[in-house]
């Protein structure tokens, strides 16, 4: 069966462990996890995992079941790219002199939509937002004028269509 | 041996009292009916063990050889029982010992409840003198864990962990206890658990998909149920029976499912699975529904998964939905309590027969029992073998024992040929496969089941792997049976050697020592039987016997368990020899 990226989304309680127990079920597949974003959610003190892993369709409805059963886990989605809104953030720290020698670097920051977050004497903190590809373009680009730090986050995502986790918690409730 | 009397402890314990964190475990332990557990003490659990001296009146503690020895005796009492088995250890060595047991309850879905000793706070994570990360190393092999730092956690996290442990799929649920919290005061009051709102332990079964299943099953021609634990675990057992007989369907069941329904009931095909009965594995591949019931298609039973009853439409009733789809695709899934859900199914089930269906079972019985059902317990060749042994306590017991087997080829003909006339009266390690289960796990069946007859069925080697228990036998007087069938070989691996390494007996000729003296020396009634003219004999005066008894029987030491599905094969290529 044919492998694709699928973005999933865990809603679960805040509790010390979870992010092990949920782990363990891909070590136990033997699948990697490519990105991993953990915060709060739209619901008061419920997390929100954000996983993104390369599989088939069967294996990530199986991965969603066995993650959705451990009992702090309110509900587990799985989606496409094209079912999401997606995005991930990086940080780019380069050395300061590069601004006025070379020219090109002003160009690069205007070109590539990023902020800059800080100026210091001896360096420069430069923010990107958007798909990895966009931000793996930046890093080629700046790659060659030396780069001091780079840093990239996991992937955040929405999903185009509805998460019905309070409607959930409150059948639970019942 | 005496078990002190189920405690009626009031749910709820309103007035608050000031204790210890010990105390209010043994509290919380009595508040949800527990008046035995296994374990064994140590460092960081001696406060909890000051006080089990304290309440020995409520509760008896079972000292075990081994930790491993608490989870079993801990299933088999769970499982004959249907209540949740307590054992507890203390840190390091004594909490992962309990990793086996704990592995095995949750592949099965047994409710347990484990607690463990942990160094004290302050010293967590400094690699303390028996510091283990418990929590960590159990995680996946548990329903659920949690580590207790501070003594007012304990009355919410022990009525949870009892909560998720009998609730929905049962499991085992680890509680690890810091040696401060143990030894806090607090001001104590417990309520039990009645839900968590992040679980959701038993959907309702979906009208629509009831409807569907009842279409399917009322228009099948050759459908086929095959039914697993969850039928025991829902206690569904007087449904499923109705509604096997209603509509007329052959039944098979998994080794979990075993006894659920009466081994003499007429639609009772036997069981599935890689040593299973030939009829239900080859028919499986030629019923038009298969409809399983409780049951997680483990690939022993289903075989090669490609070739696993494509001809068939599914229903698969479930309470856990992760097992929805996970090996075999429903064409109806209902999700839900089986006892409920086939309360649902029953008035919209047409009354059936299938007859014609019904005799090609037992076409294909009668060719298993001539090729290998009659040599096995009624054989005329020289040497004892393991159905006959089985076939003499079916004899002696008449159908009514408990059965507690351990792993490997006594497992499979145990399994095979024990005759049951009620439920929850087949324990063995079935989805983990664990040598050294039974020994212990027919200690906690005993005692979860004082007034029925408990036989414990061990091969040669599982048994050694937990040997020490005798000592509970001999200390407590646990009046179990043990019958060690003993071929002096590893068996089942010896099979499999024979049949697929090309006879290379790498490791599996076993050197034993003399079993009856050992049995002896713990001062347990003990006899061999070598020869067929003494078995009969020999089996009825064990049965017979009021305290604990050992019987070697030294069976024939190349012989193979069939039928067999090989690896990797389909359930249509099972092999009569």
């Amino acid at each position: 069966m044919e492998k694709k990226w699928f973005t999933m989304s865990v809603y679960s309680e805040n509790n010390v462990g979870l992010l092990n127990r949920i782990s363990g079920i891909f070590l136990k597949r033997h699948i990697n996890i490519e990105s991993l974003n953990v915060s709060k959610s739209e619901i008061d003190n419920v997390s929100k995992f954000t996983i993104v892993i390369y599989t088939t369709d069967e294996w990530v409805q199986n991965i969603v079941g066995q993650i959705e059963k451990q009992i702090e886990v309110i509900k587990a989605f799985y989606h496409t790219d094209d079912e999401t809104i997606y995005q991930e953030s990086a940080l780019f720290k380069i050395a300061s002199d590069l601004l006025f020698d070379e020219r090109q670097i002003q160009n690069i920051i205007k070109d590539s939509n990023s902020q800059i977050v800080t100026v210091a004497r001896d360096f420069f903190v430069l923010a990107k937002s958007g798909r990895r590809n966009e931000i793996d373009e930046m890093y080629e680009k700046f790659k060659h004028f030396g780069i001091m730090q780079f840093v990239r986050s996991g992937r955040i995502a929405v999903s185009k269509e509805e998460m019905q986790i309070s409607a959930l918690l409150k059948e639970f409730q019942q | 041996m005496q078990i002190v009397k189920e405690k009626k402890t009031a749910t709820k314990t309103k007035k608050t009292i000031t204790i210890s964190g010990a105390e209010a475990i043994i509290h919380c332990l009595l508040a949800e009916g527990v008046d035995l557990l296994y374990g064994y003490p140590g460092g960081a659990i001696m406060p909890v063990y000051d006080e089990l001296y304290k309440f020995q009146d409520k509760l008896t503690h079972i000292l075990v050889r081994h930790e491993q020895g608490a989870t079993h005796a801990a299933q088999g009492y769970a499982r004959v029982s249907g209540r949740v088995g307590v054992a507890m250890a203390t840190s390091g060595p004594g909490a992962t010992n309990l990793v086996t047991g704990l592995a095995d309850a949750q592949i099965d879905s047994t409710p347990l409840v484990c607690i463990t000793g942990q160094v004290p706070r302050h010293l967590l994570g400094s690699d303390a003198f028996q510091e283990t990360d418990i929590i960590g190393i159990s995680t996946p092999v548990t329903k659920w864990n949690y580590q207790i730092t501070t003594a007012a956690e304990i009355p919410e996290i022990m009525a949870k962990a009892f909560y998720i442990a009998k609730s929905g799929r049962p499991g085992p649920v680890l509680v690890d206890i810091t040696k401060n919290a143990q030894f806090e005061e607090f001001e104590f009051s417990y309520e039990k658990c009645t839900g968590v709102r992040s679980y959701n332990p038993t959907p309702k079964p979906s009208e629509e998909a009831i409807a569907a299943a009842a279409k399917l099953i009322n228009s099948a021609k050759k459908p086929f149920i095959v039914w697993g634990q969850g039928v025991i675990l829902g206690k569904a057992e007087e449904q499923l029976k109705a509604l096997v007989e209603k509509a007329g369907v052959p039944a098979a069941w998994t080794i979990m499912g075993a006894s659920a329904l009466d081994t003499a009931h007429p639609l009772n095909v036997g069981m599935v699975g890689m040593h299973g009965n030939y009829g239900p594995n080859l028919l499986t591949n030629e019923c038009d529904l298969l409809i399983a019931i409780g049951m997680r298609f483990d690939d022993r039973v289903t075989g090669r998964l490609e070739d696993y009853a494509t001809q068939a439409k599914v229903i698969h009733f479930e309470i856990d939905p992760a097992e929805i789809h996970k090996n075999v695709h429903a064409d109806v899934a209902v999700l839900g309590d089986a006892k409920e859900s086939l309360e649902l199914i029953l008035p919209l089930v047409h009354a059936n027969s299938h007859e014609a269906w019904h005799n090609v079972f037992k076409e294909k019985y009668q060719i298993e029992f001539d090729t290998v059902i009659k040599n096995d317990i009624h054989p005329t060749k020289e040497g004892l073998t393991m159905g006959e042994v089985i076939e003499e306590i079916n004899i002696a017991s008449g159908h009514n024992a408990v059965i507690v087997t351990d792993v490997g080829q006594h497992q499979m003909i145990g399994c095979r040929y024990a005759k049951f006339n009620q439920s929850k009266s087949n324990i063995t390690s079935g989805g983990l496969g664990t040598m050294g289960f039974a020994l212990p796990a027919a200690i906690g069946a005993k005692m979860g089941a004082m007034d029925r007859e408990v036989v414990a069925v061990i091969g040669d080697g599982g048994y050694q792997m937990t040997i020490q228990e005798l000592g509970v036998i001999f200390q407590h007087k646990v009046p179990v049976k043990i019958v060690v069938l003993n071929n002096d070989h590893l068996g089942m691996v010896r099979q499999w050697q024979e049949l697929f390494f090309e006879k290379r007996y790498a490791s599996t000729v076993m050197v034993n020592p003399d079993f009856v003296k050992i049995a002896e020396g713990y001062h347990i009634e003990a006899k061999r039987v070598s020869e067929r003219k003494d078995l009969k004999e020999t089996v009825q005066k064990m049965m017979a016997s009021k305290e604990p008894y050992f019987l070697e029987v030294k069976v024939e030491k190349e012989a193979n368990v069939f039928p067999m599905i090989p690896s990797g094969a389909s359930v249509s290529e099972i092999r009569l020899q």
